[in-house]
């Protein structure tokens, strides 16, 4: 980019999650799946699905669709493949982790490729775009621990 | 091409102590002007009591202020009564008001509510949940391919059993300018009100209200240089004093008995506690300051703007513009860049001090029957000039080559 463009900035939109951003992973959906949640920003209208398949206590599959920004896309791609073939408690531990890491709280050591996140603490209001999928991987797991999939609550009609 | 703002951008302190800000996002809200904020610290200074509720001097000065202010802004929208001007926090509550008070003393089950494709969720969602609450039907008049309100289909829709059609003058997510007398026309064929959402209207466009043709108007003087906090609803006089109030307290009533009350006369009978009056001194001298502009003016300065915009941002590539062409367009432009997510490309955009919207723009009902999520809209305003629209155009096109270029 030619123009002006801040350090912060630069950090926010890595080549990793621009990539990720065109070519999101696992970006489909899994029909056999043990649990699926959605996570919506009704702030900008951005939604995502995510899709579990347990085996046992162990994470065997993990898929999303849906729309948004390249935060929350790139966010939701990498996010599945960190969480592929973890065992519950694992992904447990990666979310807080990476929440962690957006919200400034930590530097996120054991995040590996996630770690490209580091920027949006400087961009508190992206800290939703960054975590949206999370949080539908982390009911989608309560969920999948209480049993079949259930679906999310209608709007006011 | 060379567009001169047509206001300084002096008149405005935020402007003139961020020279670098292009802001383009007047829709949402515009910047104050010094006259404003002067005409709200004179009150406080000189004239500030509680309204209406003291014999002494200096509430007599708060009470002729609240008149004044409210004569001025009813001049200044065409409304000859200025008693049928009432003061509200702004657009959203003036339609809560109107489809709360009016509309549960008037619709009932079988009856019709249309409201339009179009409509901000200021002007959806109170009259949705208005037909819930009744058991009355619920119907939302589609667009044309260009985002204009097909007024061969609200014809239809606008059956006998109809009690109000719902409308915004101009769409905030598209800028569409609808013929307000028109669709007016369709509703009162049928027996129904014409309730017209005029957030995106009075600031940009002459409303004349006694001749537009609608039964109520709502508008929001933050949206028109004046205050937050300040808005109003101008209605037939007969509308309003054949409706129950909205909220009680003081000075709505005129007499309060142990088993029952009376209500005061209009406008009172609808500003229920102590009024705003700061927000309507406040916008009184935004009004006064855009008719020393010309509204005449104004609107020709924002289509020049967004005629201009048009022209530019088409250039750029995988730029796609929504809503109908700049001819009919209000003072602004709504956009999608090819696989950059609004939100994305507003922040690209904050880094370089160009602030626009991203987003759905409170027009969920209208995203999805655009089947996009998000656009990002620059909209316009009496300081902005060409060379904003220079800045969003190569920066937006600065973008574009950002994102496609990473691999
Ligand atoms: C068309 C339209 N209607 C209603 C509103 C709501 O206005 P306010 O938030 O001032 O009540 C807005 C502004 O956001 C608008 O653009």
């Amino acid at each position: 980019m030619t123009g002006p463009m801040s350090a912060d900035l630069e950090e926010l939109y890595q080549s990793i999650i621009l990539d990720h951003n065109r070519r999101p992973q696992n970006f489909r959906t899994i029909p056999d799946a043990s649990a699926h949640a959605d996570g919506l920003n009704p702030m900008c209208g951005d939604q995502f699905t995510v899709w579990l398949k347990m085996n046992g206590d162990v994470v065997e599959d993990v898929s999303f669709q849906g729309s948004g920004c390249a935060i929350s896309k790139a966010s939701a791609s990498l996010m599945t493949q960190a969480v592929k073939g973890k065992t519950r408690a694992e992904a447990e531990k990666l979310f807080d982790s990476f929440h962690g890491l957006v919200t400034g709280h930590s530097g996120g050591e054991d995040l590996g490729r996630l770690k490209a996140f580091s920027g949006v603490s400087r961009f508190p209001l992206r800290v939703k775009c960054a975590t949206l999928a999370w949080h539908a991987m982390r009911s989608a797991l309560d969920d999948a621990a209480k049993g079949p999939a259930s679906s999310p609550p209608e709007p006011q009609a | 091409m060379n567009i001169k703002p047509l206001a300084p951008r002096s008149d405005f302190p935020l402007l003139a102590g961020d020279p670098k800000l292009r802001y383009l996002d007047s829709a949402a809200t515009t910047q104050k002007p010094q006259a404003v904020l002067d005409a709200i610290s004179g009150y406080y200074e000189r004239d500030n009591a509680n309204p209406h509720r003291g014999a002494y001097t200096l509430s007599a000065a708060a009470t002729e202020a609240y008149q004044t202010a409210r004569d001025s802004i009813a001049r200044f929208l065409g409304a000859s009564d200025p008693d049928t001007l009432i003061f509200t926090r702004g657009t959203t509550e003036s339609l809560n008001l109107l489809a709360t008070a009016w509309g549960h003393a008037n619709v009932k089950k079988g009856d019709r509510i249309v409201v339009t494709r179009l409509e901000h969720h200021a002007n959806f969602v109170p009259w949705q949940q208005l037909a819930l609450a009744t058991g009355a039907e619920f119907r939302i008049c589609e667009l044309t391919a260009e985002g204009e309100i097909d007024l061969a289909k609200l014809s239809e829709l606008v059956t006998k059993n109809t009690k109000v059609v719902a409308f915004g003058h101009v769409s905030n997510a598209l800028g569409t300018v609808n013929p307000v007398a028109d669709i007016a026309a369709i509703a009162h064929r049928a027996g129904a009100l014409a309730v017209c959402d005029g957030a995106q209207g009075a600031p940009h466009l002459t409303v004349g209200f006694d001749s537009l043709g609608v039964d109520a108007y709502a508008f929001s003087g933050h949206k028109m240089l004046g205050p937050m906090g300040i808005g109003g609803l101008i209605a037939k006089r007969d509308l309003l004093e054949s409706m129950p109030p909205y909220q009680m307290g003081g000075d709505m009533i005129a007499l309060v008995g142990d088993a029952a009350t009376t209500w005061n006369v209009l406008p009172h009978k609808f500003e229920a506690g102590t009024p705003n009056v700061e927000g309507a001194v406040g916008l009184a001298a935004a009004v006064g300051y855009l008719q020393a502009l010309g509204m005449d003016r104004v609107h020709s300065h924002e289509s020049a703007l967004v005629r201009y915009a048009t022209e530019r941002l088409s250039t750029v590539e995988d730029v796609t513009l929504l809503g109908p062409p700049a001819a009919r367009r209000g003072g602004l432009v709504s956009f999608t860049l090819r696989d950059v997510h609004p939100h994305d490309l507003s922040q690209l955009l904050d880094a370089e001090s160009i602030a626009v919207r991203a987003g759905h723009h409170c027009a969920q009902p209208l995203m999805r029957a655009l089947g996009v999520n998000a656009t990002t809209r620059a909209s316009f305003y009496v300081y902005n000039d060409s060379s904003d629209v220079d800045a969003l155009v190569s920066a937006v096109a600065r973008v574009r080559e950002r994102f496609t270029a990473a691999v």
